[in-house]
């Protein structure tokens, strides 16, 4: 029978099935942070239990920690706690961790791929919901509660049951200043939040195949605000030249074989899809989310939505709500729709590819007097490569801040938060209620829409900003 | 794990659609390194305003729904971030049913690693139950046989057997994983040499 990559990858990694479908997968990777893991170290502890494969584990601290100067540790008691208890569960147990001290410190999301951890054909888990952006790489990759953390740790499996197979392509071209993160934002606001619930996603088509690695990894990542736990797409030679030479990937005569293997992942091309629906590239332009849910999307040129268009009861009180929220009226253009904050980073858009298209739109400019920017890279090696490059230059000469690595404003648990009522041009995932911050109001943007909206002090259209 | 057998509460009908975990439980209670406790900031910034000040209208913050065990939410419940600490904060809130017409995967999955039972309906019988919200009645969740028993009616609701049989025993999933080592065993021996690579030796 024809399979999908994901029913290949399932299928490799079936370690028992029980007649009710109720499986057991094999993890190959599993990725930890400070602030889904404790509890699960603690479970472990009170069963008298070990991590069984301490080499396929890496932890490293991003949630919690500061992104301004280090040097005096964390000022925050509970976020101290976090970490430092990391830090002991991960001597204990023995698995490698990178500290807020190593250079290679940075987004769990982020650091993965760099350090070749993230591979192809591998079932990769996290406690963390972002984690589907490892699916850029062709490998099953999702979040996971902390229990089943625990049982990631104490088995190196989780229970599952198979979920649907969902294909959405892309064809055609992407027009100038159209990004990877309007693809998705377009994707989630035709499919809605709940489109993926019970599948996982296979981008397809040529816009797809066109993106470089870290492209691919922005739409893999905001899978799960579509409702699907992964999102995969079919690895290729720009993924293994991506990972050649990385610190974890095979070396010698192992690339070789995995290189083999590698090659052979893909849905074959009689292969089912239980849905499947099709987008146009030259059909999506900057998009910008104006609500408190991610499928609250709308193009650069159009405008808040008017709930008096909207006949189904339930989609009103909910439009009438986000408007309350984010204190915007109907029908209000969207470049119209002034802005306090920029955030540049998060797993979804803290890479150096992210960096530079922001850096390219603000080089040579300001930013409007009444805006407070932040760039936070990705990880260490990311802000390294980006001062090699001169872009934090670029950056500060503009007006941005140069921040340490994290995920900082992107979920506001450090002390990077937004007020009451402030308004943000973010390049995160999620525009959800009190998410930046409580009363925080969020606009999820593209880095290069994110750097035109610094410059502006408002909404606006990249696609005037290109340099 | 407490086990789920069979619960009588007045339910608290909440009707917001996509309610994400960081309405459940906002970022800054994540900081704990415990399972316990949260349920005070439960919904937090519904709860309570600017100031810390209890909001009263706030249907968790009512008489009879502050001690609900039964929730009625609206669709797409519990989406977002992965945190388990949402369902350890409707735990320790004392919820420990909750209705929706569907959930996030992520969520719905948490949900039963910690003895909570998240039923699937219908709009329509979700409205039905909502008025017995509204009329502050108790309804029953009989989880052995698939129903719920309300005034006089009865709604049949489904649920995955494995499922089932792990909350009504209270089973541990690790402990049931771990009874086939042999399959894990084998497993990665075959891994081994098969795809050599994946361990880092």
């Amino acid at each position: 029978m024809p399979k999908t990559l994901y029913d290949k990858i399932w299928n490799d990694h079936l370690v028992h099935q029980q007649d009710d479908g109720t499986s057991l997968l094999f993890v190959d990777r599993h990725l930890i942070h400070e602030v889904t893991s404790p509890q699960a170290f603690e479970g472990l502890r009170n069963s008298n239990r070990k991590v069984r494969q301490p080499k396929l584990t890496l932890a490293v601290v991003d949630h919690n920690i500061p992104t301004t100067d280090r040097s005096k540790g964390i000022d925050d008691k509970d976020s101290k706690i976090q970490v430092e208890t990391l830090e002991k569960n991960c001597r204990e147990f023995g698995v490698k961790l990178f500290g807020m001290d190593d250079k290679r410190q940075g987004i769990v999301h982020i650091v993965g791929p760099e350090q070749g951890f993230t591979q192809p054909g591998t079932v990769i888990v996290c406690g963390d919901s972002h984690t589907a952006t490892h699916g850029a790489f062709g490998s099953l990759a999702f979040g996971i509660g902390t229990s089943e953390v625990e049982h990631v740790l104490a088995t190196q499996t989780l229970v599952q049951k198979k979920a649907k197979n969902f294909r959405i392509n892309v064809n055609g071209k992407l027009s100038l200043g159209v990004t990877s993160k309007d693809v998705i934002l377009q994707i989630i606001g035709k499919i809605g939040t709940a489109g993926g619930t019970g599948c996982v996603l296979e981008y397809a088509g040529s816009v797809i195949s066109n993106l470089s690695v870290e492209q691919r990894m922005t739409i893999c990542n905001m899978s799960i605000e579509g409702g699907a736990r992964a999102g995969l797409i079919q690895p290729d030679e720009k993924i293994f030249s991506y990972l050649k030479g990385r610190p974890m990937s095979p070396k010698n005569d192992k690339w070789e074989r995995a290189l083999e293997y590698w090659n052979s992942l893909k849905s074959d091309s009689d292969a089912k899809f239980d849905k499947e629906i099709n987008l146009n590239g030259e059909d999506i332009a900057p998009m910008v989310t104006w609500g408190t849910s991610p499928e609250d999307v709308v193009s650069i040129n159009g405008k808040v939505p008017n709930p008096d268009n909207e006949k189904n009861e339930d989609k009103k009180n909910s439009i009438n709500r986000s408007l309350k929220y984010m204190g915007l009226k109907p029908d209000v253009k969207i470049q119209d729709i002034k802005i306090d904050k920029v955030f540049i980073g998060s797993c979804t858009n803290g890479r150096i590819e992210d960096l530079r298209e922001a850096a390219q739109i603000l080089k040579n400019k300001k930013k409007a007097e009444h805006v407070h920017g932040m760039v936070v890279p990705g990880s260490g090696l990311v802000k390294e490569q980006a001062e090699q490059e001169g872009l934090d230059k670029i950056f500060i000469k503009s007006g941005f801040e140069w921040r340490e690595p994290g995920c900082s404003m992107c979920l506001a648990m450090n002390a990077d938060k937004l007020k009451p009522q402030e308004r943000c041009a973010s390049t995160s995932n999620r525009n959800f209620e009190g998410r930046q911050g409580r009363g925080g109001r969020t606009h999820l943007v593209s880095p290069g829409m994110a750097a035109a909206a610094a410059i502006a002090g408002n909404l606006d259209d990249v696609r005037k900003y290109q340099n | 794990m407490k086990k789920f057998i069979s619960l009588k509460s007045i339910p608290a009908y909440l009707p917001i659609v996509n309610i994400d975990t960081d309405m459940i439980i906002p970022k800054q209670f994540l900081k704990t390194i415990k399972r316990t406790g949260l349920g005070k900031n439960l919904f937090h910034e519904m709860r309570y305003d600017n100031d810390g000040k209890v909001i009263n209208d706030f249907v968790l913050n009512t008489k009879p729904f502050d001690r609900s065990k039964i929730l009625i939410a609206g669709n797409n419940f519990g989406c977002g971030s992965s945190r388990e600490h949402a369902p350890w904060a409707l735990l320790d809130f004392g919820i420990t049913c909750i209705i929706s017409s569907s959930y996030a995967d992520i969520f719905y999955n948490n949900c039963f690693k910690n003895g909570i039972l998240p039923i699937i309906l219908n709009e329509e019988k979700i409205k039905d139950l909502s008025e017995y919200a509204k009329r502050k009645e108790e309804i029953e969740v009989n989880l052995q046989e698939e129903k719920i028993i309300y005034g006089n009616n009865e709604i049949n609701f489904k649920i995955d057997p494995f499922k089932k049989k792990c909350l009504i025993e209270g089973l541990d999933d690790i402990a049931l994983s771990l009874e086939k080592s042999s399959h894990i065993n084998d497993f990665e021996k075959k891994l081994k040499s098969s795809k050599p690579w994946i361990f880092n030796d």
